[in-house]
């Protein structure tokens, strides 16, 4: 088992600035609870190790679909299962003896939910990132998520703007799976996914990687942490859309003809601080989490890839692919598939399956875009 | 260009849009804030969520 994510190059940064951006991060967490609240502090410290945890693990959702398409290597993805199966496992009782405090990621089955599903993943492969993968991304200085995220922010806006619209189109009641039987399904359709993984995959593929089992264990924990502290699983792109929606109001646009952004939590969180929106704070924190592993690795001098004009601008139109896609989705690969299936939302499953579909696409559109060798 | 330009124009703009938000928006109360932890606060999340179903027209 090979270790890069802790093999260090000589020109590594020192103890001494090591300790300096440490502390500087952690009077930056102290900082925000003092000025804003201590919940508030702590989901951007959680962000943060959920970037740290990413990027320094080397783990993801986007490259565990494409490797284990192409190279027919479950481990990945299988990490991925267990990681949700140890969220559903606390989440479960959680959701059940707190229902009033605590709420999952749950939403409608649908004719939009479903493409959305499928399209973002065909696009999560061409932007070779999910929702937190892209943050954490460019975070880590990768010039192709840098480029997207903003599109992507602004696909965001435009999804949430249009929902009720594409919703109407047909979508089904909410279904939730609860309680113990819930769980049981639960872990049992995760240990099916993970049974036809293994059985499609190569030989000793299923042999999980050391530091995938570290991240699976962060990931879980923080997660968990998440779902206590700010009541609701996980998610990613709502902040996205709301920093564009606070840009497009500052500039004087009316939002009213939107029965999205018009509806009064929106509006309250619009007009509040970017401070207290919960799923920004913990995109903030992946960005500087994935930044700080980034500088800590003295991986930054490195140049950025170069690209034909015609992939930079697949890249502009997949990033508001993704964003407009996620709304319709109900979610990216953390708020639908992660945490939707970790708090007993239908919707989870249905999304991993229109996705995995999708990405299959979009790793064959990836070479005709310009943003590899073709194979 | 390198991915540590890269890096800095991306905490540029995190910074510069946290930056702008924070002159024009409610001001932060902490006195008014929520308790660390949601569980057991006896409280309901208030919190927006990509999942949550959209407001019916």
């Amino acid at each position: 088992m090979s270790t890069p994510a802790t093999t260090l190059p000589s020109s590594a940064p020192g103890f001494m600035s090591r300790s300096v951006v440490v502390v500087g991060l952690a009077v930056l967490v102290l900082a925000l609870a003092m000025a804003a609240g201590p919940r508030y502090g702590a989901l951007l410290a959680i962000g943060m190790g959920f970037g740290l945890a990413l990027e320094g693990f080397r783990f993801g959702f986007t490259g565990p679909w494409r490797r284990m398409m192409l190279h027919r290597d479950a481990s990945g993805l299988l990490a991925q299962l267990i990681c949700i199966a140890i969220v559903a496992m606390a989440a479960f009782p959680m959701l059940a003896s707190n229902g009033a405090e605590i709420k999952g990621a749950h939403a409608p089955i649908g004719l939009a939910m479903i493409g959305g599903a499928f399209v973002f993943g065909a696009s999560m492969q061409i932007v070779m990132g999910c929702g937190s993968g892209t943050l954490v991304n460019a975070g880590s200085g990768n010039a192709v998520a840098a480029l997207a995220l903003p599109f992507f922010a602004i696909g965001s806006f435009g999804g949430a703007y249009h929902l009720t619209w594409w919703t109407s189109l047909g979508s089904l009641p909410v279904v939730v799976l609860s309680g113990t039987s819930g769980l049981a399904i639960t872990l049992a359709g995760l240990l099916a996914i993970g049974g036809v993984a293994i059985f499609f995959g190569a030989k000793d593929s299923w042999r999980i990687p050391r530091r995938y089992w570290m991240a699976v264990a962060a990931l879980a924990g923080l997660a968990i942490l998440h779902l206590m502290i700010a009541g609701q699983p996980w998610g990613v792109v709502y902040g996205l859309g709301l920093w564009v929606a606070k840009g497009a109001v500052a500039f004087g646009a009316d939002l009213s003809g939107s029965p999205f952004w018009a509806a009064p939590g929106n509006v309250e969180r619009v007009a509040s601080s970017v401070l207290t929106d919960v799923t920004s704070l913990t995109d903030f924190g992946l960005i500087f989490g994935a930044a700080l592993v980034a500088w800590w690795r003295s991986g930054l001098g490195a140049p950025i890839g170069t690209y034909p004009v015609r992939a930079w601008i697949a890249v502009v139109i997949a990033g508001l692919f993704l964003g407009y896609s996620s709304r319709l989705a109900f979610g990216c690969n953390i708020g639908a598939f992660f945490s939707g299936i970790g708090t007993g939302s239908a919707h989870g499953w249905v999304w991993f399956v229109a996705a995995f579909v999708g990405s299959w696409f979009g790793i064959k559109l990836r070479p005709l875009l310009g943003l590899e060798g073709r194979t | 260009m390198t991915r540590g330009h890269i890096v800095f124009i991306t905490l540029l703009g995190v910074a510069g849009f946290i930056g702008l938000d924070f002159a024009s928006s409610t001001p932060l109360n902490p006195y008014a804030a929520p308790p660390l932890m949601s569980l057991g606060s006896g409280l309901a999340a208030t919190g927006a969520h990509c999942a949550a179903p959209p407001p019916s027209n």
